[in-house]
């Protein structure tokens, strides 16, 4: 036998680590990046893993993080600023330097600020800073501001938010320790990835039963103890068949929902008056009960009161009102809301339905948790234990991406709540700065005049028609008429309507469109072809129709090409970022935890991060805040004003080691405070008090904590709002009550959508079509090893999902005479596209789905012109309009969700047949575009610069 | 011919639970991170940015649609890496004495020094589990990391195979499967841990996992419901009374 090499066992590592905060998806986890020096000095990035301190990922990395060295250095990354030589869309650029392109991006906005400032629409995307680039479009004094939410999950923030005041992944999560049984629905494996990973581990190990309800049976799907492949867009019939069940059996959360919600709330019973639905409240204002030890009517104040859940009222004058529950056990026990009635839409059998509310009501009553954990409520009541229903739930963007996602996801939170499952132990739990309910927030502003800031934040939670934002006309301010009739509660703004609103000219043309961060002529544009034809239209004297188009990326992506001034941002690893409790933070629901990201390497590009960019942007057009009394910019760069600004006295964008160093969340600006995070390892976490874990919105050691932290000024407790009465109050306008009414044609879907109890109606699109005509539902499913278009880019992750087929259900390859690799015509009321197939046989009966956003347009992303991404990867976007099919007196409305104005991506609905025998190619040809940086390199052997 | 250890002390392997992979490719990016910069010639990349991109991988994740008996099609992710077996043939049939099995630790590993990238091995493994490194023209395979595994210049907690160590599942795990109380052994033996193609005659060390049995939504039992509090209509009301005269101590 040869005798054995001798291996060199504990070679070095790499020469230093250095920790910060990962981007190559929107999960924020906490990374140590390795680096080497190279032959020429410079420092390389030679590996890169989980933070095992971090309270994000603790340690853990997904496929796209652990790829994150071939997104650095990626040869897509732009170089200089490039001004535009050639028309829109063609790539052709100029490379100029930054100075001239600071003074370019000042000559345009400028006079926009001076005239009107409306005329800028600025718009982020995938944005992390959105506490600092709404500010600094507030200085500016444009309404038109948001980031990508509109197209991506507002549903749920708004839904969360005015139920309970807090959401679904970034504001809360599953007691993954507790839970001993856990539904999820609809959920994108690109996002939030390793929580969820590390989630579903800990209820597997315990034994906890994982319920999954998704069309498609990948990922989370697979291992999921049972899979509910429900038909999509009828979740919520779903779910309100489960709240039917507990409701007939008794099964519901009796002390809670007294305590802890507003069901014992009287609702006035008056048709036809003014105030009909909503709540009949006392002289002072606050909402009236029946005291069930007078049979009176009380204020929901009086702390002696024992609120009953039944019954009628006669109110002072003689009105009637009942409580909440009341309405909601007559609404939903109706059979019209049974498993029967939901089965055949849903594609769910009744027994399963009722087998699952068996299980839920058994797991949540039967199996109750208690913890000996002594807390005391805000009305100084002392209580010994903390008990749980533990039942969890996890909802996103299935759920968010239909026209009824507002209720949808509503239904699934008076489900948690009729279980007693919120911000309970084993339930679903908040992460601070939530919970903080809807009247806690802002009220939106768009009032605005040349040279002065907007008044108020951009965004913010409306609490009935009076806070819309129209002008005097009834028209709306905002370009994307976020706040208007059309999306009234558009809490995160409408991305996906700016460009069509703006080339139509409607509510008004616009001289300046500035994105960040948000391939718009691409993967996030429903209508991809129209929207790339959009922003190449031409006036009558050959003027583009969007004058002039700025935008900041780090890559050379499709929106590049179509940008009249291109702003090279820096990759993740060469940047100053803050994960702030501001905005988006990394809170856990057992911590407060905030972020940065430091520059672990310095940029070899003439490039700069944005939001550095910004600041000089700001400073160079005088915005307040950003200059100081004689002019000169206030901060050197974002480093600076992550450090020195304050929104608040003693609050500012970074909460650890605040003032001398020991001040958390409160406190003065600390010039040390980035060098204690880098020696923390790029984070700051902060533990809740044991007492105040639990039941935070009614929990006086938490809200008291809250306060100290600075995420409020003073002790916000609330009530759950199982009956939302803002939402009465769009219905009464809708009814034709108050001054400001909504345009006739609306009144019906607003009547039917703004439901104060959650509803559920069918997706708008489905109802406008032929159902015979477009038989089929098509969606998209988020690889876990692929973020959004950014993958492609990155030598590793291409070779994982370099194309994507369309999978189609046994059933209806077979009816279509389709096998595995034809290609096949898809067509909705908006287009047709020709795709590769394959089939399978894991996903719902009527559904057909692909990968997101794994096709590019020719000549994007330094990829080759020929790459599978250009040849068998393809958009289902140019399927779906931006506005649904015209109705009979030619309206075409939006969409989206008729609350939110969420963009309704999985509505589409389509057929499928066969292409013909020369038809092996995509259609349609999006053409191509010039690569300001070229193409890749052929071999990539990342490593062998320091072994040589 | 290359001969094989008669035994070895210990048989380093991994436990891959197929229970709760969901198929999320991050134990094969991990792996080839840490292995392009490690032991032996970089992970290399041809047609890296171009129209048929290919490369060298370690390890590599595979979704198979399984349709049982009862009850729709489910989709089982597969992890695939070597099995470091007993009796590997791709030890025996190396030419040069490059491909070897480790006495110590029984880690099937090349001496890239001595591999002529003849790939005879490549074909005798029957798990597809090595791959020819296009570039440095050597045979690549999993190295159970064993650069990390030993290292004194890393954390304890960090001395384990880099796919182990970044498995957000908690999927894989690494240990002794010669130790019938090691934490991979007990596992194995609890969830009835299995060799890959037993009848292949390798004696694969690497188990897997099985997938727990499912519940089939569609024909899994139905519900009959408990009795109804609500019916006949109107009696819920009676039930709520109850209910909150219980809470209320009356």
């Amino acid at each position: 036998m040869t005798p054995e090499p001798e291996l060199d066992l504990s070679p070095r590592v790499s020469d230093e680590i250095r920790k910060t905060t990962c981007y190559m998806c929107a999960c924020r986890c906490g990374i140590n990046v390795h680096l080497r020096t190279g032959p020429d000095g410079r420092k390389i990035v030679s590996y890169i893993e989980g933070n095992r301190d971090h309270p994000k990922n603790q340690g853990v990395l997904c496929a796209k993080g652990s790829a994150g060295i071939m997104q650095h250095y990626s040869p897509a990354r732009l170089k200089k600023p490039l001004k535009r030589s050639g028309p829109r869309g063609t790539g052709e650029f100029e490379e100029i330097s930054w100075e001239e392109a600071m003074t370019l991006a000042t000559d345009w906005l400028a006079p926009v600020r001076h005239s009107d400032p409306r005329k800028l629409a600025f718009f982020t995307g995938r944005d992390q800073s959105q506490s600092f680039t709404s500010w600094w479009a507030q200085a500016f004094g444009t309404p038109n501001y948001a980031a990508h939410g509109g197209f991506c999950s507002v549903n749920m923030a708004a839904a969360g938010i005015y139920t309970m005041g807090g959401a679904f992944w970034e504001f809360g999560a599953p007691d993954w320790d507790r839970a001993k049984m856990f539904m999820i629905f609809g959920v994108a494996e690109d996002h939030d990835s390793n929580p969820i990973k590390i989630g579903l581990s800990k209820l597997k190990k315990r034994g906890a039963k994982i319920v999954a309800v998704n069309p498609v049976r990948t990922g989370y799907n697979a291992v999921a103890d049972e899979w509910v492949g429900i038909t999509p867009g009828t979740d919520g019939l779903f779910v309100i068949a489960l709240i039917h069940e507990l409701l007939r059996m008794g099964k519901v959360d009796v002390a809670y929902l007294r305590r802890y919600t507003n069901a014992p709330w009287l609702v006035i019973d008056d048709p036809g008056a003014a105030d009909h639905g909503l709540f009949a409240r006392g002289e002072d204002g606050h909402p009236l009960i029946i005291d069930r030890r007078t049979g009176w009517v009380a204020s929901s104040e009086d702390v002696d009161a024992r609120p009953d859940l039944q019954g009628e009222a006669i109110l002072p004058g003689g009105r009637k009102a009942r409580p909440v529950f009341a309405l909601i056990a007559e609404k939903y026990l109706d059979s019209g809301h049974g498993p029967e009635a939901a089965a055949e839409r849903c594609g769910v059998p009744a027994g399963a339905i009722r087998r699952l509310a068996g299980d839920l009501a058994r797991t949540a009553f039967e199996e109750e948790i208690v913890i000996e954990q002594p807390w005391t409520d805000w009305r100084g009541k002392r209580h010994e234990k903390m008990i749980g229903r533990p039942v969890a739930f996890h909802a996103m963007r299935g759920i968010s991406a239909h026209s009824n996602g507002f209720q949808t996801c509503r239904a699934i939170h008076l489900l948690q709540m009729l279980l007693g499952s919120v911000e309970t132990p084993g339930g679903f739990r908040f992460k601070p700065p939530y919970p903080k309910p809807a009247e806690g927030h802002p009220r939106p502003h768009a009032e605005c005049r040349p040279d002065t800031p907007l008044a108020g934040p951009h965004l913010g939670y409306p609490m009935g028609p009076d806070d819309l934002l129209l002008d005097e006309a009834g028209s709306p301010r905002r370009i994307d008429k976020a706040f208007s009739w059309e999306a009234p509660l558009a809490v995160h703004g409408l991305m996906h309507m700016v460009i069509s609103n703006a080339v139509a000219r409607d509510p008004y043309g616009i001289d300046v469109l500035f994105l960040y961060m948000a391939n718009m002529a691409w993967n996030s544009s429903m209508n991809t072809a129209g929207v790339m034809e959009m922003l190449t239209r031409t006036d009558e004297n050959g003027d583009y129709v969007i004058p002039k188009i700025i935008y900041s990326d780090a890559y050379s992506s499709e929106m590049v090409a179509f940008a009249d001034l291109v702003l090279p941002d820096t990759t993740y690893l060469e940047r100053h970022d803050c994960i702030s409790l501001l905005d988006r933070p990394v809170s856990e629901p057992d911590c407060a935890a905030d972020a940065i990201r430091w520059p672990v390497v310095e940029p070899d590009r003439d490039v700069r991060g944005f939001q550095s960019a910004l600041l000089d942007l700001g400073a160079r057009l005088g915005l307040p805040g950003f200059v100081e009394e004689d002019g000169s910019p206030r901060y050197k760069d974002y480093a600076d004003y992550m450090v020195r600004h304050e929104r608040r006295p003693g609050i500012g964008p970074l909460a650890g080691w605040r003032g001398e160093g020991n001040g958390r969340g409160r406190g003065a600006p600390n010039p040390e405070q980035l060098q204690r995070y880098i020696n923390n390892g790029g984070f700051f976490s902060t533990e809740i008090p044991e007492e105040a874990q639990f039941f935070k919105p009614w929990n006086a050691d938490y809200q008291n904590w809250a306060v100290s932290m600075g995420f409020y000024d003073k002790p916000t407790p609330y009530l759950f709002q199982l009956y939302v009465e803002p939402l009465r109050r769009f219905q009464l306008a809708a009814e034709g009550h108050g001054d400001r009414q909504p345009p006739d044609a609306m009144r019906e879907r607003i009547a039917q959508a703004f439901e104060p109890l959650p509803t559920w109606y069918p997706p708008h699109e489905g109802e406008r079509i032929d159902p015979s005509a477009f038989p089929l539902h098509a969606l998209t499913q988020r690889p876990a090893a692929m973020y959004h278009s950014w993958g492609s880019q990155n030598a590793w992750l291409r070779q994982i999902h370099g194309e994507n087929p369309l999978y189609v259900p046994e059933a209806l390859a077979r009816e279509a005479g389709l096998e595995d690799g034809d290609w096949a015509w898809v067509t909705s009321h908006h287009g047709r596209i020709r795709v590769p197939i394959r089939i399978t046989a894991a996903s719902n009966n009527k559904t057909l789905w692909t990968w997101n956003a794994i096709g590019k347009r020719k000549g994007a992303w330094a990829l080759d012109r020929d790459a599978p991404e250009t040849q068998r990867g393809f958009l289902l976007n140019h399927l779906i309009h931006e506005l649904l099919p015209p109705k009979a007196d030619g309206m075409r409305w939006s969409n989206s969700d008729p609350v939110t104005g969420q963009a309704a991506w999985f509505d589409l609905r389509v057929r499928i047949e066969k292409a013909g025998p020369d038809e092996e190619s995509l259609s349609p040809d999006t053409g191509g575009q010039q690569s300001p940086v070229g193409t890749g390199p052929s071999v990539v052997a990342f490593g062998k610069a320091w072994k040589q | 011919m290359t001969t094989l250890p008669e035994t070895t002390n210990r048989k380093l392997g991994l436990v891959i639970d197929l229970d709760v992979c969901v198929g999320c490719h991050a134990c094969a990016v991990a792996c080839k991170e840490w292995n392009t910069g490690a032991y032996g010639a970089p992970l290399s990349d041809q047609d890296a940015y171009g129209a048929e991109p290919s490369g060298t991988w370690l390890n590599r994740v595979h979704s198979y649609e399984v349709k049982p008996q009862d009850g729709p099609a489910q989709i089982v992710h597969f992890p695939r890496s070597c099995l470091h077996c007993e009796d590997a043939p791709c030890v025996t049939v190396c030419p040069t004495g490059a491909s070897y099995k480790r006495a110590e630790d029984g880690i099937v590993l090349v001496n890239e020094d001595r591999c002529m990238g003849c790939g005879l091995c490549a074909w005798a493994c029957p798990y597809g589990a090595r791959e020819m490194d296009m570039d440095a023209g050597v045979m690549k395979k999993c190295t159970l990391c064993v650069d990390r595994i030993y290292n004194a210049q890393i954390p304890a907690e960090d001395r384990v195979p880099s796919c182990v160590r970044t498995c957000p599942a908690n999927a894989r795990h690494f240990g002794d499967l010669a130790d019938p109380e090691s934490d991979v052994s007990r596992m194995v033996a609890e969830r009835g841990g299995y060799d890959l193609m037993p009848a292949q005659g390798t004696r694969p060390v690497n188990k897997y996992l099985p997938p727990r049995p499912k519940t089939p939504c569609e024909t899994g039992p139905g519900g009959a419901g408990e009795a109804s509090v609500a019916t006949p209509p109107g009696s819920l009301l009676g039930w709520l009374d109850r209910a909150l005269a219980v809470i209320d101590g009356e």
